[in-house]
């Protein structure tokens, strides 16, 4: 039970994870990470969706008609988005208005619903738990990780820190055709690593 | 089925209401804070503020003009609160310090939605001291406020031109109004000296005492 565990939680890390793997959750993906904070307050974000509506979908799975399953899927996320949102608004204002309107847009992000309907809805609440944790640390990890080659490839930051003069940026990584470049290589390197593994 | 949805949809009202009590004060709280570290962060040197704002509404646009006073009661500036709605993705609402000969001290853009590397750069593109990006010591009654492209003396930021149009349009609203509301009650300078106000560099309690908020709309 413990390996199998750690294996669900390493499956949404690596073996499929969610950006770089399912390629799924594209919209907060491009549009979030133009900066490395941003990227991984999003992916935090997504985390806490993930694995809130994972458990709470296990646990109803059983008393969940399936004809209306879907609905009620997108009730429990919705739920937790704007639980999401109050919480970032209220607690971290300056994140809230750097994400904008991409924090209540997690409710229609692919992963978190497919992870229900896929997951949560065929396996026990530890299991689903784990695996809400592991893709939503996936996607943080990825998220982040795009984040900090725009920022430092567009304004020569990471986290806000200088490495090298924002002259010397290419801009082209901060505005949308940079985010499709970076996520292709890194795709490519990902799928790389993998095939070594 | 009925059952399910009604209890699942119940539990989602539940818990929203709980967390929408619990991080209300908070979030209203954070505005507050936000609106009165602006108003200090771009008023030029001064004594204390009169944090009863001046309304006006030109009736698309509201604006509150935050007066600021020396020891002597003198006007020193005033702090504007003023809105575009001309943003690339939502309203972009700026507060704004003048000092009394209508130069602009500094900036702080209290709300905007425009794009997260783009527009969003204008926090701190337009107190850049780079090209003529700066707009901080501008004379707002002479300097042409608009962007390059539009033939004024601002440039504006870059892929950005819209967002910088909103943005100085807020600007320009704002001295609008500071001036407005010097021409239309001039009598609050007098008014000061019969019952002083504390001194806002004090403490937050004291603002909240005297109530930032104004009349609302």
């Amino acid at each position: 039970m413990k390996n199998s565990g750690i294996k669900i939680l390493l499956n949404g890390l690596i073996k499929e994870n969610p950006v770089f793997v399912l390629i799924l959750g594209m919209c907060p993906t491009l549009a979030t990470t133009s900066s490395a904070v941003n990227g991984m307050s999003m992916g935090l974000a997504t985390l806490f969706v993930l694995f809130s509506s994972n458990i709470i979908v296990s646990i109803l799975k059983n008393i969940i008609p399936d004809k209306v399953r879907i609905p009620a899927y997108v009730v429990i996320i919705a739920t937790f988005v704007s639980v999401a949102e109050m919480l970032i608004h209220a607690y971290f204002p300056a994140i809230y208005e750097s994400l904008g309107i991409f924090i209540p847009l997690i409710v229609v992000n692919c992963i978190v619903l497919g992870r229900a309907e896929a997951f949560a809805s065929k396996n026990t609440v530890l299991s689903s738990a784990l695996d809400g944790l592991g893709m939503g640390l996936g996607f943080t990890l990825a998220l982040t990780l795009l984040g900090v080659v725009r920022e430092l490839l567009g304004t020569g930051k990471v986290f806000g820190n200088i490495v090298f003069s924002e002259n010397y940026g290419a801009i082209i990584f901060v505005l949308a055709p940079g985010a499709f470049i970076v996520l292709g290589y890194l795709i490519a390197i990902m799928n790389k690593l993998r095939k070594t593994l | 089925m009925l059952l399910v949805l009604s209890g699942i949809t119940l539990f989602a009202a539940v818990t929203l209401a709980s967390v929408y009590t619990l991080t209300g004060k908070s979030i209203a709280n954070a505005q507050q804070t936000k609106k009165e570290e602006a108003i200090r962060a771009v008023l030029p040197p001064y004594d204390h503020v009169d944090l009863k704002p001046v309304v006006m509404n030109d009736g698309v646009e509201t604006t509150r003009v935050y007066k600021a006073y020396d020891k002597n009661n003198v006007l020193v500036g005033a702090a504007v609160q003023s809105t575009s709605n001309n943003g690339y993705k939502g309203p972009v609402n700026v507060m704004v310090g003048f000092n009394n000969k209508g130069i602009i001290v500094n900036y702080v853009v209290l709300d905007q939605h425009e794009t997260p590397g783009l527009g969003n750069k204008m926090e701190n593109w337009f107190k850049t001291d780079k090209a003529k990006q700066d707009i901080r010591g501008k004379n707002a009654s002479t300097a042409n406020l608009t962007v390059s492209r539009d033939g004024g003396e601002v440039d504006a930021i870059t892929a950005a031109t819209i967002s910088s149009r909103a943005f100085l349009f807020a600007v320009r609203n704002a001295y609008f109004a500071f001036t407005h509301s010097l021409d239309t009650q001039p009598n609050v300078a007098k008014s000061k000296v019969d019952a002083p106000r504390p001194i806002l560099n004090d403490t937050t309690s004291t603002i909240n005492k005297d109530g930032m908020k104004g009349p609302q709309p």
